[in-house]
């Protein structure tokens, strides 16, 4: 069997990491699933946590009053969800439900952000990731918006 | 001179998109035709305008096209019923380089109607298939509602060495598969890179994404290929509607290797 700190280190989002930052977010961490249908979280629930996920896929679905319900986004093996834990009002601003059955590694939001005040190194670290991430999320988003099949 | 072609029938792909197959009037074959090329529609009484062949290429008996209504021209042609006439001219240009590609791995990327031009290729490799690596097919749409091809498309996606993956810009919560722009499908691709050929059909904007993600993911822009289904008339490079910088697209084209035609695909307005 896998060590959970062998799945950090191995997970793309982490590649590469340093040894002792990965012993250090696996005191965050733990295994989950979840069923296809079941959420992962929903829009206005407090963000306390931070997926990676294994395998399966995630949509993430947008309410709006007095139109159909959209899924804006879907994310797979390989990639993270939620990056809401991290900054005020730590609310999620979507819902994610899995649409095959899911497995990821889950941190829990507050020890990551207090390991990462105590150590500003391996906050460094993370949010450098994170930031990377947010950047590939924004240009994809700026496609959508043009509607390049148009 | 356009031959005279019957339509033999129409089938509805979208809200908007119909794929027409024409045999000849005279019972003589069709001319055949390499991947990527078009031919000259002609819908009486209405114009005629560039259409891709969408079909097999070792069909002999038919020309099959793949039509978005927008105008008058293609209304007229997706709403004609079976009998009617039409005439075709051509098939015209530089089609796809399914004879470079061969002993390669093949990648295909199209967005939106670009899909229709590039199913020829699919077919050829398809017939072919110890000829070519692997196939990855990455196919865009803007709602489940617009996917072309999608029982072909499921087909693909199960033959050995081949990956078909399908994303839309926005999904209802039916849909079980990918949302996102085509782009990002690529994490999802077994891709390798240097020992690829990638075919690219979709709108302009959404080709140079592609082609720069191509980039970033290590493959030569000389290798990456894409078809320009800018407008055009004459289709023989006389009339100098299609000019594109240097290029004809009716005759240099439609389809240009990349590293042909990045500096004018990078500019705003041309
Ligand atoms: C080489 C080539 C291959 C093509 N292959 C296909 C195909 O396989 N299937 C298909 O449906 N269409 C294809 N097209 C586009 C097709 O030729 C046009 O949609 C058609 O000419 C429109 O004529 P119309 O009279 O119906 O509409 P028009 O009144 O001429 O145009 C209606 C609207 O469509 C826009 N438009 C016209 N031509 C184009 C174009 N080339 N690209 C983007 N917007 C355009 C016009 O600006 C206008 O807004 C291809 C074009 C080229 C140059």
């Amino acid at each position: 069997m896998q060590t959970l700190e062998r799945i950090i280190a191995e997970h793309p989002f982490f590649s590469e990491l340093d040894a002792q930052y990965a012993q250090l977010l696996t005191g965050c961490a733990s295994n989950v699933r979840f069923d296809s249908g079941t959420y992962l979280l929903k829009e206005g629930e407090g963000a306390n946590e931070f997926f990676l996920i294994r395998h399966g896929s995630v949509a993430l679905e947008i309410f709006a009053p007095q139109r159909k319900p959209i899924i804006i986004q879907t994310l797979g093996a390989g990639e993270i969800l939620g990056w809401s834990w991290l900054l005020p009002p730590y609310r999620w601003r979507f819902h994610a439900r899995a649409v095959e059955p899911t497995r990821a590694i889950s941190f829990h939001g507050k020890c990551l952000r207090t390991k990462c005040e105590q150590n500003h190194d391996l906050g460094y670290e993370l949010l450098k990731r994170l930031a990377g991430v947010m950047g590939q999320r924004l240009e994809a988003t700026r496609l959508q918006l043009i509607d390049v099949y148009a | 001179m356009p031959v005279a072609y019957a339509l033999h029938h129409v089938s509805q792909e979208t809200d908007d998109t119909f794929t027409l197959v024409l045999e000849p009037k005279d019972g003589r074959s069709p001319e055949s035709f390499q991947p990527g090329q078009f031919s000259m529609v002609w819908a009486f009484g209405a114009g005629e305008v560039p259409i891709s062949i969408s079909g097999d290429p070792s069909d002999a008996a038919h020309l099959t096209y793949t039509i978005r209504s927008v105008g008058p021209a293609t209304r007229a042609l997706v709403s004609a019923e079976a009998g009617t006439s039409v005439g075709v001219r051509g098939p015209f240009g530089r089609g796809w380089p399914v004879d470079a590609a061969r002993e390669r791995d093949v990648v295909i990327v199209a967005g939106g109607i670009g899909l229709a031009p590039l199913r020829p290729v699919i077919y050829r490799v398809l017939a072919n298939r110890n000829e070519y690596g692997r196939l990855t097919i990455l196919y865009g749409a803007r709602r489940p509602a617009d996917v072309l091809f999608r029982e072909e498309l499921v087909s693909w996606s199960l033959l050995p060495e081949t990956q078909a993956l399908v994303t839309v810009d926005s999904g209802d919560l039916g849909w079980t598969g990918h949302v996102g722009v085509v782009t990002t499908l690529f994490r999802h691709a077994k891709l390798f890179p240097h020992d690829s050929v990638a075919m690219i059909c979709g709108p302009e904007v959404m080709m140079r994404f592609v082609a720069q993600e191509l980039q970033a993911r290590g493959m030569a822009q000389s290798n990456i290929f894409l078809s320009m289904e800018r407008n055009m008339k004459c289709a023989v490079g006389f009339c100098g509607h299609c000019q594109w910088g240097p290029h004809f697209i009716c005759k240099d084209g439609p389809v240009f290797p990349y590293s042909r035609i990045r500096p004018l695909l990078d500019r705003y307005e041309l």
